[in-house]
């Protein structure tokens, strides 16, 4: 990757609280990370350590309220995003960034043909005439390697399988040639031969499209064989920030390292006992978290330097 | 298998087949065949593994060996006993021997019970013990799993998705099983649990003598908690054999394919290694290929494949695979053959200009 060029994301000491009755909760403290083109940024970290959070507020896509998202900015073309009026913040979303969510069961819309739903953006945002849109719907779908794309359009979602809805949602995503596409748990719910070919498919289309990917997972193991560069989160915390190679290398945190010694391997050595994080994450209740301090077995008491 | 010791569990050529009713008159219109002839031992304190991708029928085998249905055709013996044709009510002074660790915590324990109501249900339903002896004994169990007793009273949604877990083997373990089938135990655990949890599991083993069949969809958990594991596709079991074996040398090629698609957290592998990505998607399990049931997505397919379904056999002692490739009756025809298509990925290869049109098959 360019290592002097100026990046397309930077975020910037972002925050998010969410104000409830009991109280507020600090979701997302001083996040900060750029994002250069070209790029493929993995984001790491257990249920609940902010880090879907920390994207769809990049984006607005967080009611608000209970959620009120302050920082020192989101830096995307030369525009802030945190303060872009909700008109501009339209053409952003889903038009210049695009966005693949978890779950393509329930992300598309079972009603709508999936023509109609990859048709959608390239109209709304690029204000083609149907003829074309269908057109295009039909390049992309071809472009995400589903067979016999022109005549799928008609189909609706529940005629795909769980990897070809996940091909259509990404289909969605790069419909309108978005700048910087946001991933989040895209392979999760996808079992592991279908998760290989989905890989597969995404850096071959970084490869064609010279896209930059922020990709969330909790999965180590994805990360490793496609992203540049990690973060790692935790507690609504970044608590290690390094290139791909580095961390898996030199984990620094120990939270890093704890989860890395966690799951055990398919190849290599098998360890006769796994190694067990201490404790449970923590519940983001209404006083800031401190460092997280949460180490491999044998150490429970080393303390972390976030 | 060994003939030293006798198992505890015999399966043999179980089908649970789920009938499709459909039209106005409901008439039966075929069958989902979720387990299609399914054979396997697991012996006494041993661990079998059994792992396969959503929708090949791991989690109604193992239901159906427990007989939470009433299965198609084929033999289960339980310490001797068959049990596959008994009727419910026949069954139930039998079920204290064997139980179950469900999936989901959250939907397997009753909200509205407390730790020790949902722990204590077993022991009401199959003991006289009085109230006191139950509750001694309740106490007991949750010491076994490492909950602590002062939360008896206290009800699910306050403990977290690993606690609840923990009470959900604790109800297993009430009425002192042999066997439990662990549904899937950890897969709706964040990682950092996981290991908390199959730590558990095999203490519980080494303290009580378990045996245990554990469903999970996570290759590299089942290589550490299992001494042997089998792979189901699509119904039945391909391949069969010890852990260290099947992770070092795989013989069947949907187990290498599965094997390759394991993403570890270590980049220098993930670049040197050959990934096999298998085109399209599992076939539907109410209408199978003719011949192997692999053949649509096989990247070694032989013409033979498409025709004849490969019978089980054993290759070697303990080594049970199901495909044409380890047949030397059937290699010694073919061989004057290619291969019809082997996409076999390479270390660092290019994608072509166009990506390969995934097959499709409904």
């Amino acid at each position: 990757m360019p290592e002097g060029a100026p990046p397309v994301l930077d975020v910037r000491d972002l925050r998010v609280v969410f104000r409830t009755r009991v109280g507020d909760i600090h979701a997302v403290n001083d996040v900060s990370f750029s994002l250069r083109a070209g790029e493929l940024l993995g984001v790491v970290g257990e249920s609940g350590s902010g880090k879907s959070v920390t994207m769809m507020s990049l984006l607005g896509l967080l009611p608000s309220p209970p959620a009120v998202v302050t920082g020192r900015g989101v830096m995307f073309e030369g525009k802030d995003l945190l303060r872009l009026p909700d008109e501009e913040m339209r053409t952003v979303r889903g038009g210049r960034i695009g966005f693949v969510f978890q779950d393509p069961m329930t992300s598309l819309n079972p009603v709508f043909t999936v023509g109609f739903q990859i048709m959608e953006p390239l109209r709304k945002h690029l204000g083609m005439s149907k003829r074309q849109a269908r057109a295009r719907a039909a390049e992309l779908l071809a472009l995400v390697g589903i067979p016999a794309a022109s005549a799928r359009l008609d189909d609706y979602p529940h005629q795909f399988s769980g990897g070809m809805r996940q091909r259509v949602m990404i289909a969605i995503a790069l419909a309108c040639d978005p700048k910087v596409l946001i991933a989040d748990e895209p392979t999760t719910a996808l079992d592991v031969t279908i998760q290989a070919q989905i890989l597969e498919l995404m850096s071959e289309l970084r490869e064609k499209l010279g896209m930059a990917v922020i990709w969330i997972t909790h999965d180590l193991g994805v990360i490793a064989g496609i992203a540049d560069r990690v973060i790692v989160m935790y507690g609504g915390q970044v608590v290690e920030h390094a290139p791909a190679e580095d961390l898996f290398e030199d984990p620094r945190h120990p939270y890093t390292q704890a989860l890395l010694t966690t799951v055990p391997k398919v190849h290599g050595e098998r360890a006769r006992r796994l190694t067990v994080i201490q404790g449970q994450p923590p519940i983001l209740g209404p006083s800031r978290t401190s460092a997280p301090s949460r180490t491999a077995a044998p150490s429970p008491s080393t303390s972390a330097s976030g | 298998m060994a003939e030293a010791t006798r198992p505890l569990v015999q399966v043999r050529d179980l089908r649970m087949h789920f009938p499709i009713y459909a039209g106005l008159l409901r008439r039966r219109v075929g069958a989902v065949k979720a387990v299609d002839g399914v054979s396997f031992d697991i012996l006494p304190g041993e661990t079998l593994g059994l792992v396969g991708e959503s929708g090949c029928g791991k989690s109604t085998t193992g239901r159906a060996v427990l007989r939470l249905y009433d299965i198609t055709e084929g033999s289960i013996r339980i310490e001797g006993t068959e049990i596959g044709h008994m009727s419910q009510s026949q069954l139930r002074p039998l079920r204290p021997r064997m139980q179950m660790v469900f999936q989901d915590p959250q939907a397997s324990l009753d909200a509205r019970m407390t730790v020790e109501a949902i722990i204590r249900e077993p022991l009401d339903e199959h003991t006289r013990l009085s109230s006191r002896e139950k509750r001694e004994k309740v106490l007991e169990l949750m010491d076994a799993v490492g909950l602590n007793r002062r939360f008896a009273s206290r009800y699910p949604h306050a403990f977290s998705g690993g606690q609840r877990q923990r009470i959900g083997i604790a109800r297993a373990l009430a009425l002192n099983p042999k066997f439990v089938v662990c549904d899937e135990p950890i897969a709706a655990l964040d990682v950092s649990i996981q290991a908390q949890v199959v730590n558990l599991l095999e203490d519980l083993q080494a303290k009580f003598g378990l045996t245990y069949l554990f469903i999970s969809h996570d290759l590299s958990m089942v290589r550490h908690i299992a001494t042997r594991v089998a792979v189901m596709y699509l119904g039945r079991i391909v391949e069969m054999q010890d852990r260290e074996r099947l992770y070092a040398d795989p013989l069947h090629p949907y187990t290498r394919a599965l094997l390759s698609a394991v993403n570890e957290p270590d980049p220098a592998l993930a670049r040197s290694r050959g990934r096999i990505v298998l085109r399209g998607d599992v076939p539907s399990p109410a209408n199978p290929p003719r011949g192997c049931n692999f053949c649509t997505r096989c990247p070694e397919v032989m013409p033979v494949c498409r025709d004849i379904d490969p019978e089980t056999r054993q290759v070697a002692p303990g080594r049970w695979v199901a495909c044409h490739l380890h047949d030397p009756a059937i290699m010694g025809r073919e061989r004057t053959r290619p291969p019809e298509a082997a996409s076999m990925k390479g270390p660092g290869s290019n994608p072509g200009p166009d990506p390969t049109p995934a097959r499709s098959v409904t």
